[in-house]
């Protein structure tokens, strides 16, 4: 019940052996030990585990890896710069109190870039309910939908 | 999760076949929002998954300009419904209810047909499909056949599909000209929440742009399954829709289900949601039919 896939993450051209039932989360935080993505449910309700998926977000830990074979799979790890000049989202939500402790945040991200990337004008409206599966215990989401309305200002969608 | 072997087959019939081999140590899978936190849970443990995201045809949304016949492939994701054009100027009952349904991540994964299958009391793929008089295609060991989206449901959790029969698409009839439609999923808030109370309805009106020729008040949560509301549709057909007579429609409505309490809220509040909802959302259709007029 192996299955070789391949994936670009992050950019970068992977070659992987998984086992069928692993998902994406497992595969990434468990197997590959790329941690920035948060496993908060584990049932598709709280968005803390959002991944971008050939450019739409998604839940990593109700997406099996089996079907990440041929995909472009984007995680907060390949936002930053190489040189770690941080993604315009990642500032601003540091700027802009997005971030209290922090657990929601790489999903927060996720979510958001993919709503910028697709839509770099997006409104409070439409901030809200693209983030609306991205569940905060902390901020009151007022600062977060800030953060992504600055970050809109600074060019938070793919340079 | 239990270990399982992932079978991705490309095309219905052999889809069809991979579950004759293993009969129910097989589960079909297409988005995997409900089956995948299933399987998760313990509460299925299926040795095969046999995977339907592979087979073209199910992905399939296509409207036939020459009949006016809507063909909606039970692997297409509530997202793309969302996302479309077709769907949110000439169907906006459909519209109305995918945009809520979970969350965008779920919604860019989870398919309407999963969501029918699922055949949750709440289920808010359902109404508008039942509201627009949709007709399932299924397909299994014997062969096709096809029911009314109404029909398709038994119970809670329960639909009428035999083992290894396989939800094809979904077909809605042509509208007739000077239709309005609306949904409301009815709850504290929409997102990540089952609602409280799901209404839709759709209503045809004549030449002059008030009487009614048909309605259609399609309610979730609020029987086994999801209903339709025929006596409050009767109540319409034929009268000049305004204020009072969808008030009117409306209790009846509300009289017909079959609501009861639930964590989510009591049956007397249910009942009061179908009253005031019922005439929001036909006042809702007259407003799309004045519009497009």
């Amino acid at each position: 019940m192996t299955t070789n896939i391949s994936f670009l993450l992050n950019g970068d051209q992977i070659s992987y052996e998984i086992k069928d039932h692993w998902t994406l989360l497992h595969l990434l935080r468990e197997e590959m030990g790329l941690i920035g993505t948060k496993e908060g449910c584990g049932n598709g309700e709280c968005g803390a585990c959002t991944v971008i998926v050939d450019k739409l977000a998604v839940n990593s830990c109700l997406y099996l890896a089996i079907d990440a074979d041929k995909k472009t799979i984007e995680t907060i790890e390949g936002l930053a710069s190489t040189d770690g000049t941080l993604h315009p989202l990642q500032q601003s939500f540091v700027d802009n109190g997005g971030i209290q402790c922090g657990f929601c945040t790489p999903g927060m991200i996720m979510s958001s870039k993919a709503l910028l990337d697709e839509n770099p004008n997006a409104g409070r409206e439409e901030i809200k309910h693209a983030l609306a599966g991205n569940i905060c215990r902390c901020t009151g989401y007022i600062q977060i939908f800030e953060s992504v309305e600055a970050a809109k200002k600074m060019g938070g969608q793919n340079e | 999760m239990k270990p399982f072997k992932y079978l991705s087959p490309t095309t219905v019939e052999e889809a069809i076949s991979f579950y004759g081999q293993h009969s129910e140590t097989a589960k079909y899978v297409a988005g995997g929002t409900d089956v995948i936190v299933k399987v998760k849970e313990g509460w299925i443990e299926p040795d095969f998954l046999i995977s339907l995201k592979k087979i073209t045809e199910l992905s399939d949304l296509h409207k036939n300009e020459a009949t006016g016949e809507l063909s909606i492939g039970a692997a297409v994701t509530h997202a793309t419904l969302e996302k479309s054009l077709m769907i949110r100027n000439e169907y906006p009952i459909i519209y109305d209810a995918v945009s809520n349904i979970g969350s965008l991540q779920i919604r860019n994964v989870g398919t309407i047909g999963g969501n029918l299958i699922n055949a949750v009391p709440s289920a808010d793929g359902a109404i508008p499909m039942i509201a627009l008089d949709g007709v399932v295609l299924l397909h299994g060991p014997d062969g096709e056949r096809s029911c009314a989206v109404k029909d398709l449901f038994v119970s809670p959790y329960k639909t009428i599909l035999k083992p290894g029969e396989i939800l094809k698409k979904i077909t809605i009839p042509p509208q007739r000209p000077h239709t309005g439609s609306a949904y409301i999923k009815f709850g504290r808030r929409a997102a990540m929440e089952l609602p409280l109370i799901g209404i839709g309805v759709l209503l045809t009106v004549e030449d002059d742009l008030e009487t009614c020729t048909k309605a259609r008040i399609c309610l979730g949560v609020a029987a086994p399954t999801p209903m339709r509301a025929f006596e409050a549709e009767k109540l319409l057909v034929g009268k000049k829709i305004n204020e009072d007579i969808l008030r009117q429609a409306g209790e009846t409505a509300a009289d017909e289900s079959k609501v009861r309490d639930s964590v989510r809220g009591k049956a007397w509040h249910r009942k009061e949601m179908i009253r005031v909802q019922v005439r929001r959302m036909g006042l809702a259709c007259m407003e799309i039919i004045w519009n497009n007029n």
